[in-house]
Parts: C-alpha cells; sequence; structure tokens
C-alpha cells in the first residue's frame, strides 16, 4: 500500500483515531451497530415481505455503521478512506431518505433508522456522519502534522 | 416482571451516568466507584433477563418475542464491552465512553417495556 509523499512506511500511526474523542464516537458507532444490526435482523426474519425496501435499507445502514465501527477503530490509512466514504453515504443516506420520508411518508410504512432524519433515534443518525467526517478531518490532520514532524 | 426492577435499573443508570459526566468535566478518567455502581447494574440487568423471560413463558398475552428476549440479552452486552472499550484509555474520553453505555441502557428498558406492553416491534 502506497503511502504518498516520503515512503514513511506507516504514514500516520496506525488507530489515532481511536483514542481521545474518537473513542467516544466509535462507541456510539458500535452501539448503532449493534442496535441496527439486531433491529433490521429481526425484521427481515420475520416480516421481510410486509415492506422489503424500508428493511432492505434498514439492514444497509446496519452495515454501514459495522464497518464505519470497525474502520474508525483500525484507523489506518485504507479504513481511514474507507470511514470517510462510509460517513459520506450515510449522510446522503439520512438526507435523501430523511427528506423521502417527510415528502411521501407512504413510501416508509415502517421507519427505518434514517426516516425523519433519525427522529426516531433522537436525531443521532443525522448527527454521527457529521462527527465521524469531523473527527476524521481533525484527527487527520493531527497526525499528518506528527508525521511530518518525524519526517524532519 | 416485577415493575421495580426496570424503573430502578433506569435510575441507576441514570445516576452513573451523572457521574460520567462529572468525571468527563473534570478531565479524569472512570473510577472505581463508578465501575462497582456499572457491576451492580450489570447484575440487576442479568436478574432482568431471567425474570423477563420467565415472564416471557409464563404470560398469555401475545408479545414479540424474539425481540423480547433479544432486548433483555442485548442489553448486557452494553456495560461489558463499554467498560473494556473505556478502561483501555484512562482519559476523560473513558469517561465518555461509559456515558454512551449508561445512557443506552435507559432507552433499550423502554423499549423493552415497550415490547412487553405489546407495543412496535
Amino acid at each position: 500500500m502506497s503511502d504518498g509523499a516520503g515512503g514513511a512506511g506507516r504514514g500516520a500511526p496506525a488507530g489515532a483515531l481511536r483514542h481521545g474523542p474518537g473513542r467516544a464516537l466509535i462507541a456510539v458507532y458500535a452501539l448503532f451497530a449493534l442496535s441496527a444490526t439486531a433491529r433490521s435482523g429481526v425484521q427481515l426474519a420475520t416480516r421481510f415481505d410486509e415492506a422489503p425496501v424500508p428493511y432492505l435499507l434498514s439492514a444497509f445502514a446496519a452495515l454501514l455503521y459495522a464497518l464505519a465501527t470497525v474502520a474508525l477503530a483500525r484507523g489506518s490509512e485504507s479504513s481511514r478512506a474507507l470511514a470517510t466514504v462510509i460517513c459520506l453515504v450515510e449522510l446522503v443516506g439520512v438526507v435523501v431518505v430523511g427528506t423521502i420520508s417527510m415528502l411521501a411518508p407512504e413510501a416508509f410504512p415502517e421507519a427505518t433508522v434514517w426516516s425523519g432524519f433519525g427522529s426516531g433515534y433522537g436525531y443521532v443518525p443525522l448527527l454521527l456522519p457529521v462527527l465521524g467526517l469531523a473527527w476524521l478531518r481533525i484527527a487527520g490532520r493531527g497526525a499528518r502534522a506528527a508525521r511530518d514532524r518525524r519526517a524532519r | 416482571m416485577p415493575e421495580y426492577l426496570p424503573t430502578a435499573l433506569i435510575l441507576a443508570a441514570l445516576v452513573a451516568a451523572g457521574w460520567t459526566l462529572i468525571g468527563l468535566l473534570r478531565d479524569r478518567g472512570p473510577d472505581r466507584v463508578l465501575l462497582g455502581a456499572l457491576a451492580l447494574i450489570e447484575v440487576g440487568l442479568l436478574a432482568q433477563a431471567v425474570l423477563g423471560i420467565a415472564g416471557l413463558a409464563g404470560t398469555e398475552r401475545e408479545v414479540a418475542g424474539v425481540t423480547f428476549v433479544g432486548y433483555l440479552l442485548g442489553i448486557l452486552l452494553v456495560l461489558p464491552v463499554a467498560a473494556a472499550w473505556a478502561l483501555a484509555e484512562r482519559s476523560r474520553w473513558g469517561n465518555a465512553v461509559l456515558l454512551v453505555g449508561c445512557l443506552a441502557i435507559p432507552v433499550m428498558i423502554v423499549r423493552l417495556q415497550q415490547v412487553w406492553g405489546g407495543q412496535g416491534v
């Protein structure tokens, strides 16, 4: 895996994302991964026929939360990129699904994590990707600064 | 299931959440008093799981059994995982992790009671 300029080997220390505030952020992601996975598991297993699209969407969201948890906790260069993409997809998902669920409630007869911009979950689903992206930016900047110091 | 146990657990979790918040604001890591309290709450959650499953087996009403048992057992994971994750970093952010865990407990218990009451999935 290439590490960009300088070829400093590891580059930013892997796991920089899981220290400080990132640790709490990962805890929230893990909690959402657990609850969303469990909920969509039950929905898919027992009542998939009733509302396949919302239920598949719930499962997709659950998958994203689980992936984001792992990517943030690993915090290597590649998982940082993955985490950024996941956060962006989450943000787009919650905004699009939130908007649709407001404009056309009949499209989502069954609530998903993202319905009403995550209002059923205290708007945390809307907040999480924003915090995730902010943290990726802040921690990434700190890691780059540390790498530059080492390189000098 | 006796009414007082979930209520007591909600209150205890909220007090513990307040304790973590104080630690967080004072820039301290999680202390032993907190960890002891969380262990006690976990014992209470275990009792809740046993009583809940027994209650489910004994009830005539229609309760979403899989979801109910899922919550009863899933809630047991929260505090141990949060504690393990928090103790790997004994800074104020360890308290922030435990705050997340402590706040999840009341939410899950309320959902649990809704499911027991026959509401929702």
